[in-house]
């Protein structure tokens, strides 16, 4: 590829891809606009709008009141009337006000209506733990989402596909729960082009081949799973690493694709275990792939239990060694 | 002065007395419209009693009333402009109507059929909203949006319907509280019918009016007497006009708490005698909006009794041919369940959509529907 050809790219980390994402399809749509508190001359607590407020204005790029009910109200509101709020809420765990506007009306509008209205709103918000955060900060709440027919569910884990994501979530019809994991915004860097681009929603995608089990993962956790791929490596277990990107609407055929490569399979969230995504991913195996499976499917996941202060937290949450484990267990049966 | 400038707390706001007689400022109608008004308000009376009468008979499901507050809901929705916008509660079919959307739809809707919630295209009403105030912020929302696509200026406005229990909640917290920030043009009408179900208005809250919260907000707020359309009508020109053009310094939104009557249940199944007095409903019913406008109408040798009974009869006839229109219409296809979640399915639920489909053929559909 000559250098004419080579895409601009710049080094980003995950959140200042969700910026850039943000200001690439204001810039082409100006029906899309940023909400929600602090978003504004702020630029938000993570400074995921940063910057935004001096470049699109503040009819553009909207401080609220502090109110998630009122947040996300208004937003369907707005996207009924063909706008494309991109509400923020600031943490995943402050949502639960507004969770009657998003289980009631934004998943609903359009089946509530015979498709009249449609909401092309994403409602962004950074989930889960591992920063140190105090008590209600580091929930990972996808299931309540993912459950909830009329929502699209995205979890990314990488600056590329975030910028990619959010783009296709902003241009999506329906509207789109886009939850960001906090643990890694700033973990690292990555390549990410300039201009607009789409990753597709509803598709998982493989991070590391191989062929003797498959880990099923996504958002943070995708990281501490191909650390453990990489240590078992070196004892000689080949491990599939497939992040899945989207956890509504699942990629089933990826899964089962892998599943009946390997016959094996761990499945990796940070969310508690009762009722979590691992759960569906392994029913959906009983289902499709019955007859490839060689062991059962272990789950590594987060306690049953409030997550703990900070203190703790390490030991709540799956790491890589606990991944490790989780991947011999499936391996060895 | 403005109707709208008097303090929340000083009473109510009222054009006709109970026995029709004129005590305020008669509001700049033609006779044509004011006998629209009435037929209406006949309308939407004869419709109620005959949904009820329906849901008895097995030929309807559960169903809100709202006899008693025909006055609020007709000459409220009279007073918006054609592009204005109208976001209901679930039981503002009488306003609903009055702007475009046939009783046909209304009743389907009831009837439990997905159809009746597919509001036209050319009718300016959001779909209804179950979980109560949730549409508070939806209709901030939808006004903010029309004055941000109008760079701050819009000339359409929106009027959103909700109870007095609605005022507890958060959303009517948030909702009254983002359009006073936000100065959106949007015109909160309370509909005080006196109890959320079983629970008195005493016990929604310790205002003395539900009108004063407004204050709150930084933007006016009126009590009106709700079973008196003139004066309905009145307060809510006033209140669309400011959402439009406010004049210097003054704010867009309006919270309007017209005083009224819940004549029936909640829903049909609910019992209120449960929780309130006969003489408590007698009581209201002399103020009854419907014979108070008539007797205004008569006074002023608009109506008479051949008028009046040519107006019963047309109603009669309009409820009898929604009622055989929604009654006749076939069954709703069962497999448009799975299209209207997403605009385009995903991979599951064509799945699942497939399934469904191969279960009917297996079965036919007897199978599914209960005797």
């Amino acid at each position: 590829m000559s250098t004419q050809e080579q895409e601009a790219t710049q080094n980003l980390t995950l959140v200042q891809s969700v910026r850039d994402a943000l200001a690439t399809e204001m810039e082409l749509d100006d029906d899309v606009l940023v909400m929600g508190e602090d978003v504004g001359k702020n630029g938000g607590v993570f400074r995921a709008t940063e910057g935004l407020f001096d470049e699109f204005g503040g009819d553009r790029v909207i401080d609220t009141p502090l109110a998630e009910s009122g947040i996300i109200g208004t937003a369907v509101g707005m996207a009924a009337m063909g706008l494309k709020p991109v509400p923020e809420i600031q943490f995943s765990g402050f949502a639960y006000p507004g969770f009657d506007q998003i289980v009631s009306h934004m998943a609903r509008l359009r089946t509530r209506s015979r498709s009249r209205y449609t909401l092309p709103m994403v409602l962004r918000m950074p989930y889960g733990g591992g920063i140190r955060a105090p008590e209600h900060h580091s929930e990972s709440k996808e299931a309540f989402y993912a459950h909830e027919a009329g929502l699209k569910v995205v979890m990314p884990s990488t600056p590329y596909d975030t910028k990619g994501l959010l783009i296709s979530a902003i241009r999506d019809p329906d509207p789109v729960v886009f939850m960001e994991p906090k643990l890694i915004y700033r973990a690292f860097r990555g390549e990410v082009p300039e201009g607009d681009y789409e990753v597709p929603i509803g598709e998982a995608t493989t991070r590391r081949e191989g062929s003797d089990v498959s880990v099923f993962t996504y958002g943070a956790m995708t990281r501490p799973s191909l650390e453990a791929a990489e240590e078992l490596a070196e004892e000689g277990i080949d491990a599939e690493v497939v992040d899945l990107r989207t956890v509504s609407p699942l990629d089933r055929e990826s899964i089962v694709e892998s599943f009946k490569k390997t016959g094996r399979a761990c499945v990796v969230h940070e969310a508690p275990k009762t009722g979590g995504l691992a759960g569906e991913i392994t029913a959906t195996l009983q289902e499709e792939a019955l007859l490839y499976q060689e062991a059962p499917v272990k789950r590594v996941t987060g306690y049953d239990v409030p997550y703990p202060l900070y203190a703790m937290e390490d030991y709540y949450m799956p790491n890589a060694a606990r991944v490790a484990d989780g991947i011999k267990e499936a391996v060895e049966f | 002065m403005s109707t709208l400038e008097r303090d929340p707390r000083d009473g109510m706001v009222q054009v006709l007395d109970e026995e029709g007689g004129v005590v305020g400022d008669v509001p700049d109608l033609s006779d044509e419209e004011l006998v629209a008004m009435y037929r209406h308000m006949k309308l939407a009376r004869h419709f109620d009693e005959r949904a009820v009468s329906l849901q008895r008979q097995g030929r309807m499901g559960t169903y809100p009333p709202l006899s008693g507050q025909e006055g609020a809901q007709v000459a409220s929705a009279m007073a918006l402009a054609e592009d204005d916008w109208l976001v209901p509660s679930y039981r503002e079919h009488g306003a609903a109507m009055v702007r475009g959307l046939a009783l046909k739809e209304t009743l389907l809707y009831w009837m439990g059929d997905e159809r009746g919630s597919l509001i036209p295209e050319d009718t300016n009403v959001f779909t209804p909203a179950v979980p109560i105030a949730s549409q508070i912020p939806h209709a901030t929302g939808m006004a903010w949006a029309d004055k941000l696509k109008n760079d701050g200026d819009t000339d359409t406005a929106f009027i959103c319907y909700f109870g007095d229990g609605a005022t507890s909640e958060g959303d009517f917290h948030e909702g009254l509280n983002f359009a006073g920030v936000f100065d959106t043009p949007t015109v909160f009408f309370c509909n005080n019918n006196q109890w959320a179900i079983s629970v008195p208005r005493e016990r929604q809250t310790a205002s003395e009016t539900l009108a004063q919260k407004a204050v709150a907000y930084g933007f006016e707020g009126i009590q009106i007497d709700g079973m008196d359309p003139l004066a309905v009508y009145k307060a809510t020109t006033e209140a669309l006009e400011k959402a439009k053009n406010p004049a210097e310094g003054e704010l867009r939104p309006t919270l309007i708490e017209a005083v009224q009557y819940r004549f029936g249940a909640h829903t049909t199944a609910d019992d209120p005698s449960v929780y309130r007095e006969d003489d408590e409903v007698e009581e209201w019913k002399r103020k009854d909006p419907i014979p108070r406008l008539e007797k205004f109408l008569r006074n002023q040798g608009i109506l008479d009794d051949e008028r009046v009974a040519e107006v019963e009869e047309s109603v009669r006839e309009e409820v009898a041919d929604a009622i055989d229109a929604a009654e006749s219409t076939v069954r709703p296809d069962p497999s448009t369940m799975f299209d209207h979640v997403f605009a385009e399915q995903t991979p599951e639920i064509r799945r699942q959509a497939e399934e469904f489909a191969r279960l009917r053929e297996e079965y036919g559909d007897e199978a599914f529907l209960e005797e």
